[in-house]
């Protein structure tokens, strides 16, 4: 607390009351956000209630909608994005903020940001037209004939399916998961790494139980933003994935993800119940997005909370 | 720390609030501006979308009419018919285009008032391959389409396909079939199709401009736009899909020969989609399906595109714009369609369709002089 | 077992430096590709005619113009609010439950999906005025931007040191002049840096123009129109069977990537040169 000021004059009031209606403004949007997806929502939630999250048939001319396809294919693109993009993030980051000499980590830092720069729809033309055919011509058949038994690897590859939507969102992530978990390794105290150094331990060993150890949270935070990211990722994906709304074990089956069906078909649906299935899809995606986010701010916040009330990294 | 070379970035943010200030200053009498009740000297943008199936010559279409007219801008946007109608019902739009005439159910949702579908295209719809080793034409029965798009035909090498084709060698290759993502005319047109060919696809799938797509395979695709459905096709090894013709002619895409209702194997020609067109009388509405016509050269899969527009006008300039471009689309801009295999629309119906164009009125006042 | 840890140790390192290595490979691929096929693909008729005709070729003049003003929109409507509240946050309300949940909020608010803003803007704006427009547009990608504007200057605000407004205190400047050329000019470098790097993110959106700025085969008259973007089309000419709208495609993702890429050294240069003198 200050001293008193003389009085508030009237610019006082201005800029406070000016930057206080943007602050006002910032919470304003996330719940406009929220109120109008739940809004345009409520006819479909109405009619299908629970059974909405359950539904394996997305037809439109019958009216019946069910949004478990675009969650499977959402979440399976995002595990194997996160399962490719988790160690190797972690890595880049233990190796940024333990390992490397200053120069080589502004380098390496800096194209990992660049990385995270390039925009989606270039990532989705190169997933087009790089991406897919080396799939499909190179990988796919190679991991058929040597794991083919393994239902994951089932089936003829094409290229245009659930692998490489997970691998363009792996490429995608890999900067988020890096640059936080960098973050929160950085937050460490010193005296951590150096207690472990004195008792006699290898780098290794100091970076698992003085640096892993402490920041674990945060880090298991920052791999959920990673994971919010690619489930919201909409052009890249319905680009690559094969726009087929399909439950199917195989990586190389084509799927659909809630954001590319929203982009594929909001704009086309004639009446209000096939709208408000796919502004509930929308909602969905809304709800578990934020959930994540949340829970992940507060894991990292837990490790790298800045100077009192400073940002959640 | 505090950087005394900080005075030049003072004025840096300053200049960027005050340019901010300004700038939404200056938004203001823009917009207003925009919303165009200007005398009818001046420039006039329409905003066009929809149908991808008629987009390859309406945008040459639009291209020549500026030409003649640079004061009329029209802009050609696809998207797919269900965008065309959607949007078109919630007058976003200045006019759409559809491959699917709009039903009474969706008439009533236009928000307008009385919309009135003009045929604007006549084409056809190609079943188009990417097969290495196969000719640019093989045949495909309409059972065996029908099973390719069940799913219960899922190789290249199957012995239907075989059947038809003796002496082409089909090569081992998982068939993938791809359809649109979004709501289609040619859908409507191709599903139409299969409905009428097919009653199990009759039964289990339906017809309209978006349906619930069987894949029992797991490899089939959907893309966006006759655009990409014929770029998936381009692209993918074992594709199969259907496109307007233009698609398949314009970017060297393989297509198939189609069995007629009179039992003749056809490929898509202007001759065939006349023949389909003439087969049917066009009710006044303008609203027919004219797919699996009767007689010797028609080709079966094919359809009208139609333009979508309210008969009461909002915007004067606008009005005119489009029911002069329309006219002029209906009558000389038909000379461009053979050039990209659509059969320049009948006579008899281009009349029928002016005289539709004279009852589209602004303030009550017929717009076409 | 001295000897063990050793090899572990160096296995790890290594594991590590693989990752490092492995990182980049995929930025190396992808702008190898963009630049391969972007510099081959691209000639003047790109930067200065209209696309015109399907599949045929032109330009992609009106797209890039149109790039340029939905992100200066964006940016004249995003920037300064972002600002703004961030000046509160800094300033005026540090530590608050309505600032705490402010800063939350803004944080979980980049982690929501850009195409749910898309079709919120459109529900809310395109509907409304019943036209697909650049303006909407900028909404849309303002609302995208705001969250890392904030974050980024209230970070900054807080790096500039206590005593410069105890200084502006006890020399009787009222706050609000404290602020504004005082606080606000010293952490300046690093507020630019924010607002260029989060102008970078939203030049390279394409979701949430998908519902409101439409496109368009010609340049845009007004805000009110819709307007063509690079983003859209590279989009519209990926997915499509044309070679020569491949081309374009390569060529609009070249300019765009040195456009976002361009925008993201610069900011880093600004920022390195602030911090250089820690």
């Amino acid at each position: 607390m200050k001293k008193k000021r003389p009085r508030a004059s009237w610019g006082d009031r201005i800029l406070r009351s000016a930057s206080g209606l943007t602050a006002v403004l910032v919470v304003g949007i996330m719940i406009w956000l929220g109120w109008e997806m739940f809004v345009s929502s409520r006819q479909s939630l109405h009619q299908f209630g629970w059974a909405f999250l359950g539904g394996r048939v997305w037809d439109p001319v019958h009216r019946i909608f069910g949004a478990l396809p675009f969650i499977y294919g959402t979440l399976v693109t995002s595990i194997v994005a996160l399962v490719i993009a988790g160690p190797i993030g972690l890595g880049v980051a233990i190796f940024l903020s333990e390992m490397a000499p200053a120069t080589v980590r502004s380098v390496v830092g800096f194209l990992v940001e660049l990385l995270a720069a390039i925009p989606s729809v270039v990532l989705g033309l190169w997933g087009i037209f790089v991406l897919a055919p080396f799939l499909g011509k190179v990988v796919e058949p190679w991991l058929g004939r040597r794991l083919g038994f393994i239902p994951l690897f089932h089936g003829a590859p094409v290229g245009v399916d659930l692998l490489n939507g997970g691998l363009i969102l792996a490429i995608m992530i890999l900067p988020t998961i890096a640059s936080i978990s960098r973050e929160v390794m950085t937050a460490v105290p010193t005296v951590q790494r150096e207690a472990a150094l004195a008792l006699g331990a290898t780098k290794w060993e100091m970076i698992r139980i003085g640096v892993l150890a402490y920041a674990k949270s945060g880090i298991i935070g920052s791999v959920i933003l990673g994971l919010g990211r690619a489930l919201g990722e909409t052009m890249a994906v319905t680009m690559v994935i094969g726009n087929m709304p399909n439950i199917s074990p195989s990586l190389f089956s084509t799927a659909y993800s809630m954001a590319a069906v929203i982009a594929n078909e909001f704009t086309e649906a004639t009446y209000g119940l096939y709208l408000s299935a796919l502004m509930e899809v929308g909602l969905i995606l809304f709800a578990i997005t934020l959930l994540l986010n949340i829970f992940a701010r507060l894991l990292v916040w837990s490790v790298a909370r800045g100077p009192k009330g400073g940002h959640l990294v | 720390m505090i950087g005394r070379k900080g005075k030049v970035l003072t004025a840096i943010v300053t200049g960027i609030l005050a340019v901010s200030i300004t700038g939404c200053g200056t938004a203001a009498p823009n917009s207003a501006q925009a919303s165009g009740q200007k005398a009818n000297s001046g420039p006039v943008s329409l905003t066009e979308a929809g149908s991808t199936f008629v987009q390859p010559l309406l945008t040459r279409q639009v291209a020549k009419y500026q030409e003649e007219n640079p004061n009329v801008k029209i802009s050609v946007q696809g998207g797919g018919s269900g965008f065309g109608i959607a949007q078109l019902q919630k007058q976003l739009l200045d006019f759409g285009a559809s491959d699917a005439f709009m039903s009474d159910a969706d008439l009533a949702k236009a928000q307008g008032g009385t919309i009135l579908e003009l045929p604007i295209a006549l084409g056809s719809v190609t079943i188009s391959y990417n097969v290495p080793g196969l000719p640019q034409h093989i045949k495909i029965s309409p059972d065996t389409l029908a099973d390719i798009y069940l799913g219960k035909i899922s190789n290249w090498n199957d012995p239907k396909l075989a059947k038809d084709n003796p002496g082409v060698k089909f090569p081992n290759l998982a068939i993938v079939p791809v359809h649109r993502a979004e709501g289609s005319g040619t859908t409507s047109i191709f599903t139409h199709y299969l409905a009428s060919v097919s009653p199990e696809w009759a039964s289990k799938v339906g017809k309209g401009i978006s349906v619930n797509w069987p894949n029992p395979t797991g490899k089939v695709i959907g893309e966006k736009g006759n655009p990409g459905v014929a770029g998936a096709v381009k692209n993918t090894t074992g594709a199969i899909g259907y496109i307007e013709l233009a698609y398949a002619l314009e970017n060297n895409i393989p297509y198939a020969y189609m069995h007629n209702k009179a039992g003749k194997w056809v490929l898509p020609s202007l001759e065939g989609a006349a023949a389909d067109a003439a087969a049917f009388t066009i009710p006044e509405d303008m609203r027919v399906n004219i797919v699996n016509a009767p007689g010797d050269a028609a080709y079966p899969i094919s359809g009208f595109s139609w333009a979508l527009v309210y008969q009461k006008q909002t915007d004067k300039a606008k009005g005119e714009a489009l029911v002069n471009f329309l006219k002029w689309d209906f009558t000389k801009g038909q000379s461009l369609a053979p050039s990209l295999q659509y059969v320049p629309l009948p006579d008899n119906l281009t009349k029928r369709e002016i005289d539709m164009l004279k009852t589209i009125t602004y303030n009550g006042q017929p717009l076409l002089k | 077992m001295y000897t063990k840890r050793n090899l572990l140790n160096a296995l790890m390192m290594g594991v590590f430096s693989l990752a490092a290595v492995i990182a980049v490979v995929p930025l190396f691929a992808v702008l190898g590709y963009v630049l391969k096929n972007g510099l081959t693909s691209l000639n003047l008729a790109f930067f200065t005619e209209l696309p015109g005709m399907m599949g045929v070729g032109g330009g992609m003049a009106n797209a890039i113009i149109g790039t340029l003003i939905v992100v200066a929109l964006a940016s004249v409507m995003g920037i300064p609010i972002g600002i703004l509240a961030a000046i509160y946050l800094s300033e005026y309300d540090r530590r608050s439950w309505f600032s705490t949940l402010v800063r939350f909020t803004s944080d979980v608010l980049t982690g929501i999906p850009s195409i749910i803003v898309g079709i919120v803007v459109y529900a809310a704006i395109v509907v409304r005025t019943k036209h697909f427009s650049a303006f909407s547009g900028g909404v849309a990608l303002a609302v995208i931007m705001i969250p890392s504007v904030i974050r980024a200057t209230e970070e900054m605000l807080r790096l500039v040191p206590h005593t410069i407004r105890e200084a502006g205190d006890a020399l009787g400047i009222p706050k609000w002049r404290t602020i504004l050329s005082i606080v606000l000019p010293t952490a300046a470098k690093g507020i630019l840096t924010g607002a260029l790097l989060a102008v970078a993110r939203i030049s390279g959106e394409t979701a949430p123009l998908l519902f409101t700025a439409l496109g368009n085969l010609y340049y845009a008259h007004s805000l009110n129109e819709p307007i063509a973007t690079l983003p859209l089309n590279i989009y519209f000419y990926a997915i499509s069977p044309y070679d020569q709208w491949h081309k374009q495609a390569w060529a609009g993702a070249l300019v765009l990537v040195f456009i976002v890429i361009v925008l993201n050294v610069v900011a880093r240069l600004a920022f390195r040169t602030r911090m250089g003198k820690n």
